[in-house]
């Protein structure tokens, strides 16, 4: 373990500069826009899926990269990714439809909605919250359902 | 140069612009790319004995952060850096959409129901509120959100990731086309 205090202010400096570097490209690429999913899910512009597919492209040739050179971060730690572990695949299928549902019906994934309420749409703080009982409602079902 | 960034930004530069995080931050301190688990830290600093909740959220406060930078970027974005103009989404959309009684395309969304007064009439508070619940209830359930799966988890390989993506998909077009019509009684 490093000494460094994990939560001091020099050492969350860069995680609030990346914010706000996102809340930027979000708002300018316009994938905040309630419109732009509505587009994408009836597949009528190719922007959403250029966006996604791009940074899915970069996102991979960078962390194969960082996998095969065995790189390590800034602390010194070897950097591991945690593989996701399949079970049955119920949570992936039966949560990723229950997800997809609200980012149609809402326009935002939870990134974007944060973006939206510095964008001035500040009722969706509302969405927010909802989001937020969402999350605590699952906690409490849990193990309730299947995954 | 101000000309060109007040411009919405294509999406060859916007999707690497947002792909290269991933990196950033494995490399910064060894952490990953997920938005929605802020929705579960803020579940934990609220006292419950829910037993998923029950761990100190202050090991995400990077991630806190970092969703308050992007509340600030948003503002950024839109006071200085903005076009006035409305989002150019494709006449076929513009015509779907009307046929819903969409005619409004100003602004980032629908402004007669994302706006308070929107979530006074009964299309507003489903679109918000049951929006807002099934996308915090499904992407913890589903273990990660269009950042978590679709971006880092497809950049790292992961089956479970393509089938939560395949998943978003199936859900986004069954609210589409069939939910959307009915909630805005069309």
């Amino acid at each position: 373990m490093n000494t460094k205090k994990p939560n001091s202010l020099v050492r969350l400096l860069p995680y609030l500069l990346i914010g706000i570097y996102f809340g930027i490209v979000f708002t300018k690429s316009e994938v905040i826009s309630w419109f732009r999913i509505q587009e994408m899910f009836r597949f009528q512009s190719f922007h959403m899926y250029g966006i996604i597919g791009s940074a899915v492209v970069v996102a991979m040739l960078s962390v194969q990269w960082i996998k095969k050179t065995k790189k390590h971060d800034l602390d010194g730690e070897e950097i591991v990714i945690p593989p996701k572990e399949l079970g049955s695949g119920t949570r992936y299928w039966l949560g990723g439809t229950i997800f997809g549902l609200g980012w149609a019906l809402t326009g935002a994934c939870p990134g974007p909605m944060f973006a939206l309420v510095g964008n001035g749409l500040t009722v969706m703080v509302v969405a927010i919250l909802a989001a937020v009982a969402g999350t605590f409602t699952y906690g409490i079902l849990r193990p309730h359902l299947p995954h | 140069m101000i000309e060109f960034i007040s411009q919405p930004w294509p999406w060859y530069i916007a999707g690497p612009l947002i792909g290269i995080v991933v990196p950033a931050l494995l490399l910064l301190g060894g952490k990953q790319f997920g938005i929605s688990e802020n929705l579960r830290h803020i579940c934990a600093m609220i006292p419950s004995k829910v037993a998923f909740f029950q761990y100190d959220w202050k090991n995400g406060l990077w991630n806190l952060t970092l969703i308050f930078g992007v509340i600030l970027g948003g503002w950024i974005g839109s006071n200085w850096l903005r076009s006035s103009d409305p989002v150019a989404i494709s006449e076929a959309t513009q015509s779907d959409l009307a046929a819903l009684g969409i005619t409004d395309f100003n602004g980032l969304a629908p402004s007669d129901l994302f706006s308070w007064d929107g979530l006074t009439h009964s299309p507003g508070i489903i679109l918000i509120v049951l929006g807002g619940f099934l996308v915090g209830f499904g992407t913890r359930y589903a273990g990660g959100c269009t950042s978590g799966h679709a971006i880092s988890g497809l950049a790292n390989l992961q089956l479970p990731s393509l089938i939560a993506v395949v998943g978003f998909f199936a859900g986004g077009l069954i609210a589409t086309f069939f939910l959307l019509p009915l909630i805005l009684g069309a």
